[in-house]
């Protein structure tokens, strides 16, 4: 190869050229190419204009304890949990309802195996707190349910969980979707039985089988 | 009918015979006395032949108090100019101030470009409540007595996708632990067989992909609503009730308007919301959130989102009728 070379220089020439030929060639190929593929999947879809908002409606505000009282002005005096909950020592076990008493009577509790103090922070009883210790406020409450129900939010997060109003075409205008809370009780998640509403008085579909209650 | 001849000496009979009531009396002439009773006889079968007649007339003179006569000449919803459309729209409004007392706006909201809606339904959320059914009908203006909607909520038995043995009176809480519930509309096929059978083209299928129906063309023959297989067309057997105060003003020439006795209606996706971006009726109305709605040619939509990653499947699809209204499970 070197003799060759020695031999007739201007072949180191010629291999030069042919070699910044092909480099450019396979540099237009791509760029020809590769940019094909990235466009190819979008479909024929109309051009996207100006987006509005996905609005998530807020979680629950703070709660606080209405003492039954009214002020001055007539309006209700309010307490706020850790008025009581700073003098108590937090029950960490406690994952039943039925024993509750004073504010919390008559609570209906069933969601699993969680305890108060799953969700509820004992270091702060005006917040909420996720499994690492974090404190989480009221109204951002979505961010711990979606701890342990991942595939709930997987699928909010795509559209496909959860009710919502508004637009579908975020081009013509907002959308409001419910937050978790607003469907599930988060003390009692299960959708409670509901009466149904306007049974058909069609002529065709008669009443095929008899009144189940 | 059998008068005694006897009685009157001049009736007995025509006189061109030798009984002796003709003979006896020869100064009537000959004829009078039959004619008479022929006359009574003749009247007596006008008399009848007439009010038989304008009875059997008499819808027509209800047909022309209900049917203008631009009504009755109006052209095919596709024939019509834009110049034309807004007469009809000017004239359906005033009828529905006249008929129903009610100031609704009609406006005709066309395809949008490069849109085609699709619906997917989770079964896995689903109770049963029947909300959507409700939202239907007040939003698309059916008549109150009849309970009309264009989505009708099956009951079915777990494991079972026997629509026969799915009752859809079921009139008790829900959602029983047994069953499931699967709300069934217009399906917005892409091959319709109501539409392949209309025989006057009253009914077609939009470029975002929604089957809709001239109201106005339609002759009321239900041929459609036999060929569906999911039972999504109504008939309106009589002239929709409905209060002024509850009167959804909002409304479409091919969608929500109030329709007249005598045609078929359908699920339109609520085109009057839908080709203005907004959600439709049932989705909004859903307490649980099982209904997802979008535009199937947009890789971003939520429909899609679903069709790709979620257990799909469409009802009847040995039909080969391709719906563009799926269901889906979550697990």
């Amino acid at each position: 190869m070197s003799r060759l070379l020695k031999q007739h220089p201007s072949l180191a020439w010629i291999a030069l050229v042919g070699f910044a030929t092909l480099c450019s060639l396979a540099v237009v190929w791509a760029q020809k190419n590769l940019g094909a593929a990235e466009s190819a999947p979008v479909m024929k879809s109309r051009p996207k204009a100006e987006k509005h908002l996905v609005a998530i409606k807020p979680g629950p505000p703070t709660p606080r304890l209405d003492t039954g009282l009214k002020d001055a002005q007539g309006r209700a005096i309010t307490a706020a949990c850790s008025t009581c909950h700073s003098t108590t020592t937090p029950n960490t076990m406690r994952n039943t309802a039925h024993d509750l008493f004073q504010a919390h009577r008559g609570l209906s509790y069933a969601h699993g195996n969680l305890t108060c103090l799953s969700c509820h922070n004992a270091k702060d009883y005006d917040a909420l707190h996720l499994a690492d210790g974090r404190s989480v406020a009221f109204p951002d409450v979505m961010t711990l349910c979606a701890q342990c129900h991942g595939t709930a939010m997987r699928d909010y997060l795509h559209g496909s969980h959860g009710g919502m109003n508004g637009h579908w075409d975020l081009s013509k205008g907002p959308r409001v979707r419910n937050n978790c809370v607003n469907c599930h009780d988060p003390h009692h998640p299960e959708f409670p039985l509901v009466r149904p509403v306007l049974p058909p008085r069609d002529r065709i579909s008669v009443p095929n089988v008899p009144a189940e209650h | 009918m059998n008068d005694p001849a006897p009685a009157s000496p001049k009736t007995p009979c025509g006189g061109n015979c030798s009984c002796s009531g003709g003979s006896t009396n020869a100064s009537p002439p000959p004829g009078d006395d039959g004619s008479t009773r022929r006359a009574v006889l003749k009247g007596l079968g006008a008399t009848l032949g007439v009010a038989a007649y304008a009875k059997a007339l008499a819808p027509l003179t209800e047909l022309t108090k209900e049917t203008s006569m631009d009504e009755f000449l109006q052209k095919h919803y596709k024939e019509l100019s834009k110049d034309e459309i807004a007469t009809v729209i000017t004239r359906l409004t005033q009828e529905a101030k006249e008929q129903y007392g009610a100031d609704v706006t009609i406006s005709d909201p066309k395809p949008q470009e490069g849109v085609k809606f699709g619906y997917a339904l989770n079964l896995s959320i689903c109770n049963g409540c029947r909300k959507c059914a409700e939202a239907c009908h007040l939003e698309n203006n059916h008549d109150r007595p009849s309970h009309q909607s264009y989505i009708r909520v099956f009951e079915m038995t777990k494991g079972s996708m026997d629509f026969e043995k799915g009752n859809v009176h079921y009139d008790h809480p829900v959602p029983q632990p047994d069953k499931y519930y699967m709300p069934v509309q217009c399906q917005q096929c892409e091959h319709p067989p109501c539409v392949d059978v209309c025989p006057v083209e009253a009914t077609w299928k939009e470029k975002d992909g929604i089957v809709v129906v001239d109201y106005n063309w339609c002759i009321g023959c239900r041929y459609c609503e036999a060929a569906c297989p999911y039972h999504a067309r109504r008939f309106n057997w009589q002239k929709p009730q409905i209060p002024a105060p509850e009167i959804n003003p909002d409304q479409s020439y091919l969608s929500n308007r109030i329709r007249p006795q005598g045609v078929m209606e359908k699920c339109t996706f609520c085109l009057h919301r839908t080709r203005n971006g907004r959600l439709p009726a049932c989705l909004e109305a859903c307490p649980t959130g099982a209904r997802v709605f979008g535009d199937l040619n947009d890789p971003a939509s939520e429909v899609r989102y679903v069709l790709e990653n979620k257990r799909v499947f469409v009802l009847k699809e040995e039909l080969g009728l391709k719906p563009q209204f799926f269901y889906f499970f979550d697990e």
